[in-house]
């Protein structure tokens, strides 16, 4: 009967996940629910201002202090329904907590600003959760400085990524595509940047994603890689547009102006130093924008991958 | 202006009032409502201890080592007395010996006083050994990981209880200063009284931070 | 005893020039120190909406950087909250009306009276001195460790908070101090008008759970500057240890913005259909009730933060309580203009909007609390607009109802009833079109706190944007309606309005000690016969 009054789907964003029908039946009855008892108050409301509007200023009014009846009425048919939406809703939620046993495992580290996942056999992605159609898939997640939240709005699932914790999240999509990937927990300056993409896939794809092998890649699809992995891509875009530091669009070769004056051709070793010792020099218009060192983070080969890659992005 | 009349008994009613009776008892209420507001303030303190000593029993165990129970105990004797001494000075008010009373709000002042001697010597101790909050903690000894936040959970919690004994200290000096300009009769002692609580609570949240922090077994 | 009382003398006139004011201990100058203070904040808060509003107009960056966006949202809120909504309503109405309300010549604690509003103010200069030192970028909930990483000036603002929570401490004890003990003869706590219900049930929240903000903050200064680790999981805390520290308050604390604007709607809507209160009893204790069940329902904020499955079921179980209460005041209002004799003046037009919007408010309060559902919109523009429904529609509707209804009788003049009329016209479509696309954007999973979204939300972000600017001009006039008011000096009645509480048996505007003689009750505040 619920599907009659399919009413939260035509808005909601597309269902991608096995949970999504159930969130969305509740949350068309607590709408349905909420468009009648919003219609009974309001309605009774807009009747009696217009049938007992003020004829003159010496009216006589009902002296009606109060009914035990309509008042017990009035609360405990309310008390029900919240009491049905909340047990609905803790059904819904439990399911969400019952982690399958023979599901595929996810390490996922949310960072200012992006997301690295590992999977079990090693293999990293950045910012770019892949997953088989049809497969349980649990995330157990951390955060590397600050609370991060894990939120695909397509999957109706959102859990926190807390320093110094672990927390679980899974969910089944049996439905191939890609879906947006967001951060809902206030995070800083890129906050608004820490977009994703959750991309399922076939099995075969899946598999074919787990077992890339590294030597079969050119240099500047490990510097991708790399590039996403290494959190490059939560500041620096490569389509020109401007995130929280310059683009690598056409950077490669360019004259670079800094916040002091001085300019510098853009090279392998300006982007070495650049990538090890960000605060040496400012890039014009970004001197207020702290870069993290990342000496001791990137070997020497990755990067030159980096540097490939760079030099890819014309 | 808030205006105020002298009433039969000589006592000052401010215009809000009907009587004396009613001015007491509102600002009594008025005082407990406050020591309300402050059990509150500590009791945030008191879950985030229970919360810590659950997950890490062990620092506690060993943090109370480096604590001197003798000096804690001394401590809860001076409070003690200095409790029973302001109860003693709210009686001698009411009965309207005021120089008695003027003695014992001074010996517990001097016992408020030296409470926080007391704790200066601790914390200079602790201070010599290391043994500072947070990104000053620079102990090297320890055996167990987060001992600091023991001592986080230690200055704060006796941190806080000292600023409220001098805050107290304070008030018991106002109330000596206003008893020697003989405003406070057997009629009228308010003031003394909502001291006199203020105390016995920074009073009584000692008696519970000395077991809790120095008698951790 | 008293001031024997001159023709024409009134609480404004008792005594003159700037110093009478700031040293003032009569409760309804007070009340308007705050009423002016309280409008200035506003003015901040609300040019800092319009900001934000223009920056979210258009997918990408217009006009301000990410990092200013976050400063002026952090803003946003915390003056909105801290310095507007919670002292808003009783600190500004409630301490004109309270003890007028049940027959007394001044609150309990005059001087602690003065002392919250010097509170107030340092509070607020304090923090404002944040934005000299780096500003504040943590949104108005400080949660940690963002709140320890930050670079920006966190420790003076939020010890600006920890002052401006004295404010409210001091409001809440007079409040109940002067409930308790100051009732005229003959006014027993079942004769008090609901507005002093709802502000005495306000006032044992502010006492309760402000005191544990305060020690919050001074946790999150102490982490900060020595870094005692309670809250730095690299230490051995818990960064959500925080989060339940500060909603233990802030939940509370919602109630405290939201339960006297119930309160004055419920004053209106007996006053404007002429009729007794249909429930006194329930409304009153409904209040009460809520108050009580606000401190166990703070987990509701933390389905998603990792707390354990049994404590989010009882959270949200309690949660579901609150609906309850609430839904019995919407209907014993509805219930009380049935057979009355309503007219739609100002005051009564802003009450009406009110059950409007806070309906609205409620029922999405109730999706939120639902588990299973919050998992998705929790930290989305849903949020967002559900608690603008509640704090704007619900509070600020109440504030501005509360204004024209009691302006004649504060300054003892009368507006332009056109005016008042269409700034309500302005308000009520303005805020619809404002927030309601914004609870479609949520389910569409925008999160909050964005300075730039996805194209697929831009047609929503910007028809929100417009509304914005009805908002603000509604508030344009509603302000020129009250400036034309002093210049037009055109004289109140004592009672414009046939109102039957205490207020409005004496003289507009009131001499300075209230009644020429205390009054004594020997009935119910609604007697509308």
């Amino acid at each position: 009967m619920l599907h009659m009054f399919a009413f939260a789907q035509s808005y909601m964003p597309i269902q991608g996940s096995t949970f999504a029908k159930g969130v969305d039946s509740l949350f068309d009855f607590t709408i349905w629910a909420s468009i009648i008892s919003f219609v009974i108050l309001i309605g009774g409301l807009v009747i009696f201002v217009v049938k007992y509007q003020r004829r003159s200023d010496n009216d006589k009014t009902a002296y009606i202090t109060h009914n035990v009846f309509l008042e017990f009425l009035w609360s405990f048919i309310p008390l029900c329904i919240f009491m049905g939406i909340f047990v609905w809703g803790y059904v819904l939620y439990k399911d969400m907590r019952q982690f399958p046993d023979n599901a595929i495992e996810v390490n996922v580290m949310g960072y200012q600003w992006g997301w690295t996942m590992t999977y079990s056999n090693g293999k990293q992605s950045g910012n770019e959760l892949v997953v088989p159609v049809g497969k349980p898939v649990v995330l157990t997640m951390t955060s590397k400085d600050v609370i991060h939240s894990f939120y695909v709005p397509s999957f109706r699932i959102k859990q926190d990524a807390v320093p110094g914790k672990r927390s679980k999240l899974w969910f089944q999509s049996d439905r191939l595509g890609d879906y947006e990937m967001f951060c809902t927990e206030y995070c800083g300056t890129a906050h608004s940047k820490m977009i994703g993409k959750v991309r399922v896939v076939t099995q075969a794809e899946f598999n074919e994603f787990l077992a890339k092998d590294k030597s079969k890649m050119t240099l500047a699809e490990l510097g991708q890689e790399a590039f996403n992995v290494k959190g490059c891509v939560a500041c620096h875009s490569v389509d020109g547009t401007v995130k929280v530091g310059p683009s690598f669009k056409g950077l490669w070769g360019s004259t670079v102006n800094h916040s002091d004056g001085t300019t510098a051709v853009f090279d392998e070793n300006y982007a070495r130093t650049s990538i090890l010792n960000p605060q040496e020099k400012f890039v014009a218009g970004f001197a207020n924008v702290i870069m993290p060192t990342y000496q001791g983070q990137v070997s020497e080969e990755e990067i030159t991958h980096l540097i490939e890659y760079i030099k890819s992005l014309k | 202006m808030s205006t105020a009349r002298i009433d039969e008994q000589g006592n000052k009613v401010y215009m809000q009032y009907t009587d004396a009776s009613q001015q007491d008892a509102t600002g009594k209420h008025g005082v407990w409502l406050f020591l309300v507001t402050e059990v509150m303030m500590f009791s945030g303190l008191f879950v985030a201890y229970a919360i810590f000593k659950s997950i890490y029993p062990e620092i506690f165990y060993e943090g109370h080592k480096f604590l001197d129970w003798r000096m804690g105990a001394l401590n809860t004797v001076v409070l003690l007395s200095s409790s029973l001494t302001m109860a003693l000075s709210i009686y001698y008010v009411q009965k309207g010996k005021n120089a008695v009373a003027m003695g014992h709000l001074a010996f517990t002042l001097l016992c408020g006083a030296a409470f926080m001697v007391i704790k200066y010597f601790e914390y200079t101790h602790k201070i010599h050994e290391g043994l500072t909050p947070g990104h000053f903690f620079t102990y090297a000894n320890g055996e167990t990981a987060n001992l600091a936040l023991y001592f986080g959970i230690y200055y704060c919690m006796t941190g806080l209880h000292g600023i409220h004994v001098l805050t107290g200290m304070a008030l018991i000096a106002w109330v000596m200063y206003r008893l020697k300009k003989g405003e406070f009769s057997p009629t009228q002692y308010t003031a003394v009284e909502g001291v006199g609580l203020f105390w016995h609570l920074v009073d009584l949240i000692w008696i519970y931070l000395f077991p809790l922090l120095y008698l951790v077994s | 005893m008293g001031h024997a009382h001159v023709e024409g003398s009134n609480y404004l006139n008792h005594e003159k020039g700037l110093w009478s004011w700031l040293t003032t201990l009569d409760h309804k100058r007070i009340g308007i120190l705050y009423f002016i203070s309280v409008m200035f904040f506003f003015l901040i808060g609300g040019l800092f909406a319009l900001l934000i509003r223009l920056e979210l107009m258009e997918p990408g960056q217009q006009y301000i950087s990410a990092d200013f966006y976050n400063q002026v949202m952090t803003l946003h809120g915390s003056i909105m909250v801290f310095m507007v909504i919670i002292p808003g309503i009783p600190a500004f109405l409630g301490n004109f009306f309270l003890p007028i309300m049940i027959g007394a010549k001044d609150v309990a604690f005059p001087k602690l009276n003065l002392l919250s509003w010097y509170c107030l103010i340092c509070g607020a200069g304090i923090a404002v001195s944040a934005l000299f030192a780096g500003g504040i970028d943590t949104g108005w909930t400080f949660y940690t460790p963002y709140s320890i990483k930050t670079s920006t000036a966190v420790i003076v603002f939020v010890l600006g908070a920890f002052v401006m929570g004295f404010s409210s401490i001091l409001t809440g004890l007079n409040f109940i101090a002067t409930t308790h003990k100051l009732r005229a003869p003959g006014m027993t706590m079942n004769r008090m008008p609901l507005f002093v219900w709802a502000l005495y049930s306000t006032a044992i929240i502010q006492v309760l759970a402000t005191p544990v903000l305060a020690i919050t903050l001074l946790l999150l200064v102490a982490e900060r500057a020595l870094g005692i680790g309670f809250f730095d999981a690299s230490l051995g805390g818990d960064p959500v240890l925080f989060q339940h520290f500060f909603w233990f308050y802030s939940h509370p604390a919602v109630y405290i913005m939201i339960l006297p604007a119930l309160g004055v709607i419920s004053e209106l809507i007996a006053a404007f259909s002429r009729k007794t209160i249909f429930g006194y009893t329930a409304i009153a204790y409904s209040s009460v009730a809520i108050a009580a069940v606000s401190f166990f329902v703070w987990g509701h904020h933390m389905f998603v933060s990792g707390q354990s499955e049994l404590a989010g079921a009882i959270f949200s179980g309690i949660t579901m309580l609150v609906g309850v209460p609430t839904a019995i005041k919407l209907f014993n209002w509805v219930a009380t203009m049935y057979k009355g004799s309503i007219r739609l003046d100002s005051p009564m037009l802003y009450a009406i909007g009110f059950m409007f919007l806070f309906t609205i408010g409620g029922v999405t309060g109730v999706m939120l609390a639902t588990m299973a559902i919050d998992v998705h919109l929790h930290d989305t523009y849903f949020v967002v607009a559900h608690f603008h429904y509640v704090m704007v529609g619900g509070t600020l509707m109440a504030i501005m109802g509360g204004i024209y209804y009691w302006f004649p009788k504060m300054f003892g003049y009368m507006y332009s009833e056109t005016l008042a009329r269409l700034s309500w016209v302005f308000i009520f479509m303005g805020f619809n079109i404002t927030f309601f696309p914004q609870f479609i954007l949520g389910t569409q999973g925008m999160p909050r706190r964005y300075h730039d979204y996805i194209p697929e939300y831009a047609w929503l972000n910007k028809v929100s944007t417009f509304g914005s600017w009805f908002i603000f001009a509604g508030f344009v006039i509603g302000l020129i309606s009250i400036i034309l008011a002093f210049r037009k000096k055109e004289k109140a009645p004592m009672n414009p309005w046939g109102a039957k509480t205490l207020e409005w048996t004496i003289q507009s505007p009131p001499i300075h000690d209230n009644f020429e003689k205390i009054p004594t009750v020997n009935g119910g505040p609604y007697e509308y016969r």
